[in-house]
């Protein structure tokens, strides 16, 4: 995703080319160019998620005879679960702190507590999906839990993607330091990981506040 | 080991099939001994495969367009010639469960292998140009969408020799698409081959939307844009907008398909019309995805060979945003039968009717243009011609089929593929086939040859409506699509008519393929020596044909619209600068090529079940990537002794013609 990031374009060569103040013509992907390519792709991956939703939406009470959200939500579980997501944006938010200031041992620390929180809540996600599947309520059972199983589970996916992309920026971050592009790897991850944020406080909402309404 | 795949998956017993296999054997056998004996392999991969040039990556993706052509032409005419043939009680040639996978192929092929690419390489071939820019904002995700497109053209035509192709229409509607009803691997070929490229244009349609807003040249406003890159933005920003409902509506039925989920089976609760709902969400969009960058075309020819600006550059700008906004908002007139009621129906009805006013700015704009012009009847000229007289009729008929009670009768028939086929073979095919003509030249540096070009307009046009106007005709009928027989002899003679519609276009298309023949042998008599070959009005044609690599030795200031024909009149075109700077430039990558093939071992062995292959796909794809990711050598800068050779040689070049 953030892969075709290049070297830092503000060079005296490149600088002597626009003196009308324009960056990057003639150039490509300098940092706010890729994180504005980031944010279009965020958009489109919104747009993924939204087709989830409506098609969850739209399933969600056909439960051919079998369990309702209301039967198998454990509230007080998936409140802990988001608080373990939210908390993790925040010490992500952190470490971006840290990568202003230019503590590169402060962006590593930050990153490595941002990633026990996401795993915990991926662990704990994997949790309910295993006890769900045991009981007889896996996702081939209803419409409704297939819908639940794919919207969840689709999240859940992209967080572990985001998981696996901090592990890769921890090391980079400890072999390269905090170059331009780094920190505009930072940045982007940064944007994925508060959109997952968003996102799975749109799932609390939709599918366990008022699936257990 | 090898999951489902096994020998009887090669179809021996198809002498159609097999005759097909030994001609494309055949075909790639010669290529390949035509690499090795002129020792072109290195050129080949250091040159072209690995490129992130953006009109190396155009002209790939217009090559794979027209192999995918002849192909998606090919399944055309068989079933042309399969309807003709099975008339009036007879069985024909194709038996039904081949006959199915042909309209199938015909469908996916033609929309998303043949027109998606050749739109896409058109805009990569022109739009950074246009733009005043130097490549794309990101040259390697550019790379790396074809390669992905390319592996789901693989996917496709491994199909047709190994297992068989989705037998469900390209629409691939559940239930019928579901594993119940498509135990084969045909739909698991059509899930993937759409899933990879689709990805790949999503990427395409980000990556040309930071390009438009990022990296115009200095002093180009947005509303100064040429108008075929404002096209391509709208259609960009649909790509970003639909793709993604596609993506999710493929994964569902994957889902269904692979691990026994129930989004869109008849049993466990699941709804059919959810999965034609997202897939229309996308479809709808899509036809304007196609469609916009043609009126975009059409527009760049009509103001070049007129010799003026554009009639009315804004109104053209503001009907394609209206065309893009309501767009979206008429999905479901494809499927008024869904029984969603009279007032649902009726806002779509509407709504799609609606679409109709700001297209037809569009036309009056394009007359208006043509009005006491000169117009000098070239090619690019004829095609956009004859799209206007043709789209008319197709959107006409659209119109018809907007009304929910008409749509009831003529749903599924004839009179449905006549339309679309019109509107999409009268307005983007001929749209596209006006670009390759008008942007040849400055993609390879000599012009094409007219009067083959010519013929090839004429047998495509008149067999447009010798193929498709008796299609109209059989949907009042009541001929109904996708019949592998039948026994009306009413119908009979109308068939015979369409099949010599098909005949005139292959005409026309052997045509376009002795016209590329003629003009690649004569193109020392045709050469490009200035790179504006049309008196063109917009940036690209400043600069050389074709272009150096690095587009433009400086950037150039832009103060109209028709930014080169403003340089022209005040006499600054061609203007040699005080000096030349290191320009700095993205280094050639193998990363997009392995993680295309991965990303193709990958689908092949989903497709077939081959967990194990299927995990080597996807870690090759993860590490390919990765390595990318820690590669910190991918740019260079262009020395100014280099530049000035180059920019030296094409000024010489230019006082020469």
């Amino acid at each position: 995703m953030s892969t075709d990031v290049m070297n830092d374009p503000h060079d005296s060569v490149h600088k002597h080319e626009h003196e009308d103040g324009h960056d990057d013509h003639g150039h490509n992907d300098s940092g706010p160019t890729t994180v504005f390519g980031f944010w279009l792709y965020l958009m489109t991956d919104c747009i993924l998620f939204a087709s989830v939703f409506a098609t969850y939406a739209v399933l969600m009470t056909a439960t051919a005879g079998s369990v309702s959200g209301k039967d198998i939500f454990e509230l007080d579980y998936v409140l802990v679960e988001t608080f373990a997501l939210l908390f993790s944006s925040i010490t992500y938010g952190f470490a971006m702190i840290a990568g202003q200031k230019g503590s590169k041992g402060g962006v590593i620390n930050w990153l490595i507590v941002t990633f026990i929180f996401g795993a915990i809540f991926i662990g704990m996600e994997i949790n309910e999906f295993h006890h769900l599947i045991v009981e007889g309520y896996g996702p081939s059972t209803s419409a409704f839990l297939s819908a639940f199983f794919a919207l969840v589970g689709m999240h859940g996916l992209h967080v572990t993607a985001g998981l696996i992309w901090m592990i890769i920026m921890i090391l980079q971050v400890s072999r390269q330091g905090l170059t331009p592009q780094v920190n505009t790897r930072l940045t982007c991850l940064s944007l994925f990981w508060h959109f997952l944020d968003i996102v799975w406080i749109c799932v609390f909402t939709v599918v366990y506040l008022l699936g257990t309404l | 080991m090898f999951g489902k795949l096994t020998l009887d998956a090669i179809p021996f017993h198809e002498p159609i099939l097999l005759f097909t296999f030994a001609a494309v054997a055949l075909g790639g056998l010669v290529v390949v001994a035509g690499l090795t004996y002129f020792r072109k392999w290195g050129y080949l991969w250091t040159e072209w495969l690995t490129s992130v040039d953006h009109k190396k990556i155009g002209v790939m993706y217009i090559t794979v367009a027209i192999v995918m052509l002849l192909r998606g032409f090919a399944d055309a005419i068989m079933m042309r010639s399969q309807q003709a043939l099975a008339t009036g009680g007879a069985a024909g040639y194709l038996p039904p469960e081949h006959y199915d996978q042909i309209f199938t192929a015909h469908g996916t092929i033609m929309i998303i292998f043949m027109a998606m690419p050749f739109m896409i390489g058109l805009m990569n071939i022109a739009v950074p140009l246009q733009i005043g820019a130097r490549d794309v904002a990101f040259p390697f995700l550019n790379s790396l969408s074809f390669w992905l497109f390319v592996s789901g053209v693989i996917l496709i035509n491994l199909s047709l020799f190994v297992g068989e192709f989705g037998r469900t229409g390209w629409v691939a509607y559940p239930p019928l698409s579901g594993i119940a009803y498509s135990p084969g691997v045909g739909v698991d070929y059509y899930i993937w081959a759409l899933q990879l490229s689709g990805i790949g244009t999503t990427l395409t349609g980000i990556n040309f939307l930071v390009t438009v807003f990022k990296m115009r040249a200095p002093g180009m406003k947005l509303m100064q844009m040429p108008i075929f890159t404002w096209t391509c933005t709208f259609a960009n920003i649909l790509i970003a907008a639909s793709f993604p409902i596609l993506t999710a509506a493929l994964g569902l039925l994957t889902l269904d398909r692979y691990l026994d989920f129930h989004f869109f089976t008849n049993e466990a609760g699941g709804n059919a019309m959810m999965y034609i709902n997202l897939f229309w969400a996308w479809g709808h969009p899509e036809v304007y995805i196609l469609v916009l960058p043609a009126f975009g075309v059409f527009s760049e020819v009509i103001s070049t060979f007129t010799g003026k600006r554009l009639f009315g550059y804004a109104a053209m700008v503001w009907a394609s945003a209206a065309i893009t906004v309501l767009g979206f908002v008429v999905w479901l007139h494809h499927f008024f039968t869904m029984g969603s009621g009279a007032n649902v129906n009726a806002f779509f009805g509407i709504a799609t009717m609606i679409i109709s006013i700001p297209t037809g700015v569009k036309l009056f704009n394009w007359l208006f243009t043509m009005y006491r012009g000169r117009l000098r009847f070239t090619t690019p000229v004829l095609w956009t011609i004859g799209f206007m007289v043709t789209f008319s009729i197709g959107g006409m008929t659209g119109v018809l089929l907007a009304v929910p009670g008409a749509d009831f009768v003529l749903h599924n028939s004839l009179f449905l593929i006549a339309h679309f086929h019109n509107t999409i073979i009268g307005g983007a095919v001929f749209g596209y086939l006006a670009g390759f003509v008008f942007w040849f030249p400055k993609a390879f540096g000599f012009t094409l040859n007219e009067k083959w070009g010519k013929a090839a307009f004429w047998f495509w046009c008149s067999g447009f409506y010798v193929a498709f106007m008796p299609l109209y005709v059989l949907g009042f009928m009541g001929m109904t699509r996708r019949l592998n027989h039948t026994d009306n002899p009413e119908w009979t003679p109308w068939l015979y008519v369409a099949f010599v519609g098909a005949v005139l276009i292959l005409c026309g298309i052997l045509c376009q393929l002795i016209q590329l023949y003629v003009s690649i042998r004569d193109r020392k008599q045709n050469l490009d020596l200035t790179g504006d070959p049309w008196n063109g009005h917009t940036l690209e044609w400043s600069t050389s044909s074709p272009p150096p690599f690095y587009n433009f030795a400086q950037l150039p200031t832009v103060h109209d619209i028709d930014s080169f024909t403003d340089m022209k009149e005040k006499g600054i075109a061609y203007q040699r600068p005080e000096k030349y700077t290191a320009i700095h430039m993205p280094k050639n990558t193998s990363a997009g090529v392995f993680m295309g093939g991965f990303a193709t071992v990958m689908g092949f062995a989903l497709i077939w079940h081959i967990w194990w292959l299927a995990a080597v796909g996807l870690l090759g794809l993860f590490a390919s990537l990765l390595s990318r990711a820690f590669d910190n050598d991918v740019d260079y800068y262009v020395q100014p002794d280099e530049i000035e050779r180059i920019e030296t040689a094409h000024l010489a070049h230019i006082k020469q013609a």
